[in-house]
């Protein structure tokens, strides 16, 4: 029984080889064409942080913490964060990083968000597309890696599209919640106004959302940063690479530092997105 | 042509409708209805009219489908079966069978909404929340901001225009959802227990200030209530609901003094009669008077006799030979100087007084409380006697 079993192994992993085989084969010029665009949005991203010299980013950036969170303390801390970095010598790495990030979170947002949109519309494609997000959310990520490799050769691009698969489940699971979470009275006191399928949704149902949908984009963001040395091995550039070059040739010092500005970055990030509290204007 | 009619309406909640409604024709219970077809009975058989300018109080205990057909009306809730009318333009719109572009001029245009947890949006200011109907139309900002002072002010909130909802109390958040629902124009308001959600003292004050709205504006107000001291307070018909079904349809003194089952009668045993009961309802009709002559006597022994014009309009009083002095109390409250009511030997009222009036006025005199028509003629007598037999709903025996 046990050798029968053994003997006639289905061969799972060969239907997905030839499935992928099949897409390289008819699906290349798509292929081509998405890694294309994604190269060109990463690419100009990249460019244009490193065009600003570094100095004059970190003051811009310390000016937007302020005017965003209106914290002394929070603007003293990105700063000196960032001139750290800097002074490690990973400002260009840093900045690369920072361009996957925001080109994957971008990504997550405008293709997540209105997948999130539709599912809470739709209990029937959440019921669907459930096992599917959590399915990319648990494989390990070298099994999608070794695919996107092939299809979409070396560089930023696969690293950018594992980053997708990886982190889209966040900004979908949590528009979900937001938008079915909205309470049936705001819902039906928009109705009851003659507010069309589409006020509904920008008026009522997005407002509503917004912070749950937001506190999805902002974990987004962590958990694409969390890909980068996952990235660097297929190509990537940025913090990734020195981790595993540092790894590859047992260099404590490097993998430290390296490391030290993923966290530094990961901090940075986190608390400049952090919703403010909304005052209240007093009048 | 009334400002909403329900024909015959009929609303299931559930995906047997087919099935419920036939059950609903058998005159099944909703209990029966829900174990055979797993359908939920909402209304059914409905039929009510509710005259412009009215306001309809839909009263009944939670369950009882008051919401349920309330919100057939804007088309919350679906109509299974029957027709809901509703004045728009000029014409009688089936708002349960018209289009979708119809339905949504309707619920632009001429049927508005508050609601029972107010329904704001916490995220917008005062300003921007009465403003919400408006911009949904697609006014432009400036005439908006206009119309929304205006409504503000109504409602005694200009100066909090610019803060958002979640700083305001449960009274405030309501005034905002009022003015929201008068920004819109609507000559139809829905209103679905509005004021149940907040304490006693502010209840009966926002209830009054809807009065005193309404006296000015005139709407037609569809007023949902489970309190029978709000209903009878507010409604000019109350409608009472068990069940799903109407039980009763009339005036607040007419489901006091002749509930039509003994659920009604059960509904208002413990109710007060005092703000309810009119001079109407409790009077000795001038016509079962005896008279002699131009004289109407007013007690037993003939001793106190009216002396009254052609027409019938009081004109001097006679007490036993002595002139008696006729002091007059304005409308159904029954207004009047406490000096010159002090003097009278009898007072003259209109025929709608009210039976608390009727009381206060009777504490300064010995004599029966004349009440006259709209044409200053005699109607009929209230005495001690009319007030206790008001007070003990005994007014047919």
């Amino acid at each position: 029984m046990y050798d029968w079993l053994t003997e006639h192994k289905i061969p799972l992993g060969l239907w997905l080889r030839d499935f992928v085989d099949l897409l390289t084969t008819h699906g290349q010029g798509f292929f081509d064409f998405v890694s294309l665009v994604l190269g060109a949005l990463i690419g100009g991203f990249t460019d244009a942080l490193l065009w600003v010299p570094p100095l004059l980013l970190i003051a811009l950036f310390g000016l937007a913490a302020w005017l965003v969170h209106r914290s002394i303390g929070l603007v003293v801390f990105i700063v000196g964060a960032l001139l750290l970095v800097t002074n490690l010598g990973y400002w260009s790495a840093t900045m690369e990083t920072l361009s996957l990030v925001i080109c994957a979170t971008l990504v997550c947002v405008v293709v997540g968000v209105p997948i999130g949109i539709a599912a809470a519309h739709r209990p029937w494609l959440y019921t669907a597309i459930r096992p599917i997000l959590d399915l990319m959310q648990t494989i390990p990520t070298f099994v999608y890696l070794i695919p996107t490799l092939v299809l979409f050769g070396l560089g930023a691009v696969p690293g950018l599209i594992s980053t997708v698969i990886f982190s889209i489940p966040a900004p979908i699971r949590l528009t979900h919640l937001g938008i079915s979470s909205v309470p049936p009275a705001l819902y039906e006191a928009g109705k009851a106004f003659g507010a069309t399928k589409t006020q509904l949704l920008f008026k009522v149902e997005l407002p509503y959302a917004l912070p749950t949908i937001m506190a999805g984009i902002t974990q987004c963001i962590m958990l694409s940063l969390s890909m980068v040395v996952i990235a660097a091995l297929v190509g990537a550039d940025g913090l990734g690479k020195p981790v595993v070059r540092a790894l590859n040739s047992v260099n404590i010092a490097m993998g430290f530092e390296a490391g030290l500005a993923i966290v530094v970055l990961a901090i940075v990030l986190d608390r400049v997105c952090k919703r403010p509290e909304r005052r209240s204007r007093k009048g | 042509m009334p400002a909403v009619e329900f024909r015959n309406i009929d609303i299931v909640f559930g995906a047997d409708q087919k099935n419920a409604l036939k059950l609903i024709d058998e005159g099944r219970s909703r209990d029966e209805i829900l174990a055979a077809t797993g359908s939920v009975l909402g209304a059914a058989g409905v039929s009510l009219a509710i005259e412009r300018g009215e306001i309809c109080v839909l009263m009944g205990l939670s369950g009882s489908g008051k919401s349920t057909i309330l919100r057939a009306i804007n088309r919350l809730n679906e109509v299974a079966r029957g027709e809901v009318l509703v004045e728009h333009n000029g014409a009688a719109v089936d708002v349960a069978r018209c289009s979708e572009e119809t339905l949504r001029d309707i619920r632009m245009h001429t049927v508005s909404m508050v609601f029972q947890q107010f329904g704001l949006l916490p995220w917008r200011t005062v300003r921007d929340n009465v403003g919400f109907g408006l911009e949904l139309r697609g006014m432009g900002a400036a005439e908006r901001n206009r119309i929304v002072d205006e409504k503000l002010a109504m409602v005694g909130l200009t100066n909090w225009s610019e803060k958002y909802t979640n700083e305001l109390s449960g009274g405030m958040q309501q005034r905002v959802g009022l003015a929201r629902a008068f920004a819109t124009d609507a000559d139809i308001l829905l209103m679905d227990e509005p004021f149940s959600a907040l304490d006693p003292l502010i209840r009966d004050k926002l209830q009054d200030e809807l009065l005193d709205l309404q006296r000015r504006i005139h709407k037609t107000i569809v007023f949902v209530s489970h309190d029978l001291d709000e209903a009878l307070k507010l409604g000019n018909k109350i409608a009472i609901m068990e069940g799903g079904r109407i039980v009763q349809a009339g005036t607040a003194e007419d489901i006091l003094l002749r509930p039509a089952t003994a659920y009604v009668a059960e509904f208002v045993k413990h109710m007060n009669p005092l703000n309810v009961l009119r001079g109407t309802a409790v009077m000795r009709p001038a016509a079962s008077l005896a008279r002699e002559g131009d004289e109407v006597v007013l007690d037993k022994d003939g001793h106190v006799r009216l002396k009254v014009d052609g027409e019938g309009r009081p004109l001097s009083l006679d007490l036993d030979g002595r002139a008696g002095l006729l002091a007059t109390a304005d409308g159904e409250a029954g207004l009047i100087d406490d000096k010159l009511a002090h003097d009278a030997d009898c007072i003259v009222a209109p025929v709608d007084l009210k039976l608390k009036a009727a009381i206060e006025l009777k504490r300064h005199t010995d004599l029966p409380i004349l009440l006259v028509d709209s044409l200053g003629r005699l109607a009929g007598l209230c005495d001690d006697d009319e007030i206790y037999r008001g007070l003990l709903r005994r007014l047919d025996g």
